[in-house]
This record gives C-alpha cells, sequence and structure tokens, in this order.
C-alpha cells in the first residue's frame, strides 16, 4: 500500500522534464512564460513528436533561442509563430492548422462517426422490423420438445 | 441491389490504396516551406582557410547547388565525393553552407577530403540554416538563375537521386 502511495505521489508531483537548461530562460517572468507557451507547439523537426521546449536537439535549443530573441525584440506571439512557420512550414505546428489541405484530419473523424452511427441506426430499425417473426408462438412440436427439454432438468 | 458485392471490394481496394500511399510516405521528408521563393538574404564570412565567404546576392545567374555541409556529419562525407565529382566534370557549380561546425574542423574536412565549392560560408551560430528551413545535413537546395528555391534534396545524395531528380531539374532549368 505504500509502496502504491509513493508510486502516486510521484506521479502526481513530477511533471515532464524540459530540456531547456539553466541561462537559457529571461530574466522577464511573463516573456518566459510566453516563450515557454510557444516552445510547447513547435515541433523539434529533429525528433519530429517532441517540442522544441522537450528536445535537447541543437536545432531545439537554436528555435528556443530564435523565439526568446523575436520575443525580446517585441514580436508577438502570433508573429513569432508566422516566422518558425515561414521557415519550416505548417509541420513545425504540434497542432495543424484548419485550412483545405487539412479539412480531412479534422473533420475526418466526425464523418466517421456519423457514418458509423447512421450504420448503427439502419442495423437496429432492421433488427427491430424483423423481430417479429422471431417471437411468433411455437407451434405444437416445439412446444412437446420445449417441455420433454425442461422435464429432464 | 445486384451489384451489392461491390461495396466490400470497394472498401477493401480504398483501404488497400490508402495504405499503399501511406506506408511508403516519407514522413521524415519534410516539404520545404521555401520552395518557389527568393533564397533568404544572408552574407556569411568565410569557412577558416577559405579566401571568401558566400551571401545570398551571388546566388543569381545561374542554376547552382547550395549544400548545407559539416564535419560532424556523417552522410555529408558520404556525399561528398559525388559534390568533388560535380565540381570536377564542371557539371554544375556547387556552393556551401558550413552548418554548425568548429572552423578547424571545416577546414580540415574539406583540405583531407576536398573542397568541391565554388564559394562556401561558415554558418557557425546555425541561424542562416534556420532561414533556409535546414533540419538535418545533408540537405541541398537547387536554385534557378533568378535565385529562387526550387528543390530541396534532404539527406546524402546518392548517384540515384542526381541521376533522376536532382540533373534532369537542372537541365529543365537551363532550357
Amino acid at each position: 500500500m505504500r509502496a502504491v502511495l509513493f508510486a502516486l505521489f510521484l506521479a502526481l508531483t513530477t511533471g515532464p522534464a524540459l530540456a531547456i537548461v539553466a541561462g537559457e530562460s529571461l530574466d522577464d517572468p511573463v516573456l518566459e512564460a510566453r516563450a515557454r507557451d510557444i516552445g510547447k507547439g513547435l515541433r523539434c523537426l529533429v525528433c519530429q513528436n517532441q517540442s522544441i521546449d522537450d528536445s535537447n536537439a541543437g536545432l531545439a535549443k537554436d528555435l528556443r533561442r530564435l523565439v526568446r530573441e523575436r520575443l525580446v525584440a517585441g514580436d508577438s506571439d502570433q508573429a513569432v509563430e508566422d516566422y518558425i512557420v515561414e521557415r519550416y512550414g505548417d509541420y513545425v505546428l504540434l497542432k495543424p492548422p484548419f485550412k483545405p489541405i487539412t479539412y480531412a484530419l479534422w473533420l475526418g473523424p466526425g464523418l466517421m462517426l456519423l457514418i458509423a452511427g447512421w450504420g448503427v441506426v439502419v442495423f437496429l430499425r432492421r433488427q427491430s422490423r424483423r423481430s417479429p417473426v422471431a417471437e411468433a408462438p411455437l407451434d405444437d412440436d416445439e412446444r412437446r420438445r420445449l417441455d420433454s427439454l425442461l422435464d429432464d432438468g | 441491389m445486384r451489384f451489392k458485392f461491390i461495396i466490400p471490394l470497394a472498401l477493401f481496394m480504398g483501404v488497400a490504396i490508402t495504405l499503399a500511399v501511406g506506408l511508403t510516405l516519407k514522413p521524415g521528408d519534410i516539404p520545404s516551406a521555401l520552395l518557389d521563393s527568393t533564397v533568404p538574404e544572408f552574407d556569411l564570412p568565410a569557412v577558416m582557410g577559405r579566401p571568401r565567404g558566400l551571401a545570398s546576392d551571388e546566388l543569381k545567374g545561374e542554376v547552382r547547388l547550395v549544400n548545407f555541409f559539416a564535419s560532424w556529419c556523417v552522410a555529408c562525407r558520404a556525399e561528398h565525393p559525388l559534390l568533388n565529382r560535380l565540381t570536377e566534370d564542371g557539371v554544375v557549380p556547387v556552393y556551401g553552407v558550413n552548418y554548425k561546425d568548429k572552423p578547424e574542423d571545416a577546414r580540415a574536412w574539406l583540405d583531407r577530403l576536398g573542397d568541391p565549392y565554388v564559394r562556401s560560408g561558415a554558418d557557425i551560430p546555425g541561424r542562416v540554416g534556420i532561414d533556409w528551413g535546414v533540419y538535418g545535413l545533408p540537405e541541398t537546395f537547387i536554385v534557378d538563375q533568378s535565385g529562387r528555391i526550387v528543390y530541396k534534396h534532404i539527406g546524402a545524395i546518392d548517384a540515384e537521386a542526381l541521376e533522376n531528380t536532382i540533373l534532369p531539374i537542372i537541365v529543365k532549368l537551363r532550357q
């Protein structure tokens, strides 16, 4: 029990390890918070499923520095993001934007759910239409067979 | 509903085609966001021991390759003899950007393996690399006469990529 509690304690009190090292972050806590917020949404192109904040790759480090430089220079969050997207494309965003080329990505799952739901409705309707046949009363033969089976028990 | 049997067949074909395409894609190769745009502005100092650096203004006038390389990059070493041959045979001028390298390492590397570059620049902080959307070496860009990026090859250039993709693009651009 103590082990379980300890595991739970560890799970709840530890956060993900960020790759940002001391000296990299900005002195201004507001700017640093914005930089972290932007960094979380940017893909490290070397490791591809980590954000630049999570990655130790050299490029991720350079991009973190770049984000902070742009923020200090007075760029808005959107401007910083656009600056990076201009160079690396939408792929660099961990959350893909909603535009014609990604309609299938965003709308596909909902569409599949609708199709599946429609399939279920059609199936259930058909079943309920068929059920009266299944509930037809037993004929004499069947009744006799059923009685004998029950008697055996 | 005589043709109902078509439905599972069509579903199967759909899944098969999707998988055939999806599983042969190379998700590691990220298409360049810079295709069809002019090369980013830059002005780089020379690689240690070379006389001249490289600036974006010099990438106009003819079709060129711009190759990002580094002495720490194993795949760069693999493609290097091919770049040397391109230069020896005068196939296409190759320009180099030495990306995040130690100056003395880059110098030793070029001295030992040969220097195929018409001009090269040293991008030690890696900022020019970011402007070009470089994320893994080597990367090679084809730049046309007007200084526009036409194609980006990710990874080492091998004979097949050269023959089937890169050279045909260069020939077409020259026409």
